[in-house]
This record gives structure tokens, sequence and C-alpha cells, in this order.
């Protein structure tokens, strides 16, 4: 499955797709869940948390481990995927649908310096080296 | 440091297997869902490549007084050719040094099957002690055979369809019996929790063995599985429920050492002055998580550890073995301390699964 080219990418495999009111949709690409495996458990941030940028703030867990989730981007949490709760592996059936959380940027300009598609693909393909 | 590799290794990485470093052997996780194969098992059969376990012969005249005294459990319980026995092996303080299997042969021969990240200790430590004894033993590390464990409902079905001509000496086994049937040594043992068998045959053998048991329809499974198909049976996994700094009797494993008889063995002194503080019990999550090993149990009798923790596939919760204060009693809850939230566990006894079924 290649990487949908209209979302942005951090270095440690979440995806961000911005909305149109300004709030970004966080989730985990196709290639942190393959990592992963079977996923169980969904923790997600509690609602009106603030974060910082790369902060820890949320965490999946598969059959076979825990994985830190973080924050791309400072901001405010706005919601969490409720869904996620009897339904984790929607994470793994589809990837690019079952996002985690929503937040609100401090600063809409941060989500810029995120990568593109292909550069994530780029950074993927170095780790497996 | 390159991997060391099974027979199979190559045929696993054709069936799409996820190879990771286990133990410094390059074994297959799993391939493809960690889940399927889990509940393939539990419902129909599947197979695992073990032959990074070793097998080891040891032959001579008074082997059986050798074991008697080498092992926690008592080889006298060996009265018939192929009669199998779970035991511990102990170093004088009663740490546990290994788990094995050991089979009744004959009184010239026993075989021995141990894991495979301590298999290089242990044999160096049966040497030791055999070169202590009067006796005049071989230790014979079979590094030329192979093992596949096929484990399920269905599993002892498809080794007869594949090798009929062992139905006849292996289908009135029970469990922890074995018959050896030329080239293949059939054991009715596991390590999941259902019905089966784990057979030890030649390396050049495995690989056209394997492919006819894939071909009669039974899945390959990877170590993912096997660990939480162990777990919800309850059986101990050497390096993560006990270790050299642990004794049998605080680990769950007080059914398998013989205090009883009058023979000596080694570790027994140290049992008998050291009564135990600490036991395993079951742990069932009562909040949404998941347990996983080190994690720390609060209990009112102080503080216990897991030492294995995951989701349990078969009954879709998460489920744990820990090591806490003798104190503790099933029906308890207790918490476990998880990241930064204190979650409600409840103490039951293992195992969690039997033949397909939950017990708690």
């Amino acid at each position: 499955m290649s990487n949908p080219t209209n979302l942005k990418y951090t270095t440690s495999h979440e995806w961000i797709k911005t909305e149109a009111d300004g709030t970004i949709t966080v989730g985990i690409t196709q290639h942190a869940q393959e990592l992963l495996g079977d996923i169980v458990f969904v923790e997600s941030p509690a609602v009106g948390r603030n974060v910082t940028a790369k902060e820890e703030c949320a965490v999946v867990e598969s059959v076979k481990a825990a994985a830190d989730i973080y924050a791309p981007v400072s901001g405010i949490v706005v919601v969490g995927n409720s869904a996620l709760d009897s339904t984790p592996e929607l994470i793994n059936s589809e990837p690019y649908a079952a996002w985690i959380f929503k937040m609100k940027p401090s600063n809409a300009a941060d989500i810029n310096s995120l990568m593109d598609a292909a550069a994530y693909q780029t950074h993927v393909d170095s780790e497996a080296h | 440091m390159t991997l060391k590799q099974t027979p199979l290794n190559a045929t696993h990485r054709i069936m799409g297997a996820k190879m990771i470093d286990f133990g410094g052997w390059d074994m297959p996780v799993n391939y493809g869902s960690q889940m399927d194969e889990h509940h393939q098992v539990r419902r129909d059969a599947g197979m695992f490549d073990v032959s990074h376990m070793r097998t080891v012969d040891i032959k001579g005249d008074g082997v059986r007084g050798f074991l008697r005294y080498l092992l926690a459990n008592n080889v006298d319980k060996l009265q018939f050719r192929g009669k199998a026995l779970y035991s511990c092996m102990l170093r004088p303080n009663a740490g546990v040094i290994d788990d094995l299997i050991v089979y009744f042969m004959d009184e010239q021969w026993f075989r021995i099957v141990v894991n495979a990240g301590t298999a290089d200790k242990d044999v160096a430590w049966m040497k030791e002690q055999a070169a202590k004894s009067a006796l005049s033993l071989t230790i014979i590390p079979r590094m030329e055979l192979a093992m596949v464990a096929v484990q399920g409902p269905n599993g002892r079905a498809k080794v007869w369809q594949v090798l009929p001509q062992t139905e006849a000496a292996t289908k009135d086994l029970q469990a922890f019996q074995a018959a050896d049937c030329g080239d293949y040594f059939i054991a009715r043992t596991g390590y999941t929790g259902e019905d089966g068998f784990e057979i030890i045959l030649p390396a050049s053998k495995a690989e056209g063995f394997w492919k006819s048991l894939n071909q009669a329809g039974v899945a390959p499974i990877g170590l993912g599985a096997r660990d939480t198909l162990r777990l919800e049976a309850g059986m101990n996994l050497y390096g993560q429920d006990m270790d050299e700094t642990i004794n049998p009797l605080e680990a769950g494993l007080a059914w398998t050492v013989d205090l009883k008889s009058e023979r000596d063995f080694i570790g027994k002194a140290a049992l008998l002055a050291n009564p135990p503080t600490r036991k395993m019990v079951g742990l069932v999550l009562q909040d949404r998580g998941v347990l996983r090993g080190h994690q720390v149990v609060h209990t009112a009798a102080g503080e216990g550890e897991i030492t294995s923790g995951s989701f349990s596939p078969t009954l879709n919760l998460s489920i744990a073995m820990a090591r806490v204060p003798r104190e503790v009693q099933v029906g308890d809850v207790v918490q476990v301390a998880i990241r930064d939230k204190m979650l409600a566990a409840k103490v039951v006894k293992y195992p969690f699964v039997r033949n397909g079924k939950g017990l708690i």
C-alpha cells in the first residue's frame, strides 16, 4: 500500500491530515501497523490535554508489544477516536482511516515542517537497512 | 554476530515468515498474523519449527542413578520405554539452570530435550556432574537432529496422514509418552495446551516433512503465537518466569519437584532450608490495557511482579503470570502499575485455556 500523498508524516511513523477547520487528525502509518502486528488496545490522549511536539501522548499495543504515539506538533487535544476502544484492529485493516486523535496546533505553520509522502517513504526505506 | 539457522530457515522465508533474532537464532515470529496463527492451533492444527531446542542423549551404565541426582523430578517415575517426565535441573542453591523433558529409552540410555538459549550451559553442567561421578557416561548433543511440533485438535491426525507408517506405534500413546519410529521420534507432548505431537527427526528430513504437513493443511506458526499459546496454557518460559535466581517452588513448579522420596538431588538441601515466600498466580486484567512482563503488582501483602503477560486471543482480554507474596489468594483484586496508571486485576488459578476452552 502506498502512503497517501495528501497526508504529512513523522519519522516516528504517524500520519497527519490537515482538516478544513484547521485541526489535524493523527494516526499511524501502514508501515507502523505492519511492524506492530495485531493491535489489541489503543489509549488515546485526554481531551483538552496540552502537548508539545514529539511528546508521548497515546499508546498502541499489539499482541507483541506496546508503542508510544507522539504528538506531531504542539497544540491541544480535541478528541480521541472512541471507536478504537472496541475495534482496535481497524488500525491494521485501515490504517489511514482509523485515526487515533485530533488536535488543534498552536501554530498551523508547524505542519509544513513535517515530511511529505515521498520523503516518508525514503525514511522507511532507510530504516530497513 | 551471525545468527544460527535451523534446517528450515530457507523454507520459513519462502513461506513469508517475518524473522527475528531469538537468543542468537534466526527464527520466524509470524507468517502474517500472530492472532490468526494462535486461533489456527486452538481450532485445527499448526506446526512449529523448534529445531533450535537441543536433544541430548545420555548413555552408559548407571544413567538412571545419575539423573536421579541431577534432576529435581524423580526419574524413577519413568518405568517403560518412551515415558517422559518434565523436570527442572538445579544449581546447588536451587536456582533453575533449565527446565527440560527427559525420556526413558532403556537402562543404558535416557534422552533429554533442553531449551535453545541454555543448551550449551546445560551440556557443560551435565558433563561436569558426570565427571564428578564414578560413572563412565557419554553425553551426546544430537546437533544433526531437527524438531517439529504439530499441535491442535487435528494435529495427530495430520501427522498420521503424512507419516502413515507411524500411526500404529503412536495411536495409543498417552500424554507424556513417546515412540521411536525409525527416523521419527514421536512424543505426545507440547507447549500450547492442545493435543499434538513433538517430533524429533533427522535435519535432512525436516524440509520434506514440513512441506508435506503444509500440503495436508497444517499452517506454519511463529514464535509470537507460540508465546501466547503457552501463556494461556499456563506453561513457564525459561528466562522469563524462572531462571537461576529463582527456585522451582517460587516458579509455580512445586509439582515437578520430588521432595517426598529419600533420594538426594542437586538443590534439595537448599529447597528444604528455604521455604518459599512467594508464589505464582494468574492475573486477569479488569480494565482496558495489556499486562506485560516486569510490571509491578501491588497487593495487600506487598509487591510482586508480572513474569509473563500479554493479550489472550482466546479469551479476548489481557492475562498474566505473576510472582507475588504467598499470602495473596485466588479471588483477590490487585493493582498493576501500567505506565502512569494503576489498573485492577483479579487473581486466578492458571491454566487460563486448555484444549480450546477458556477456564476462567
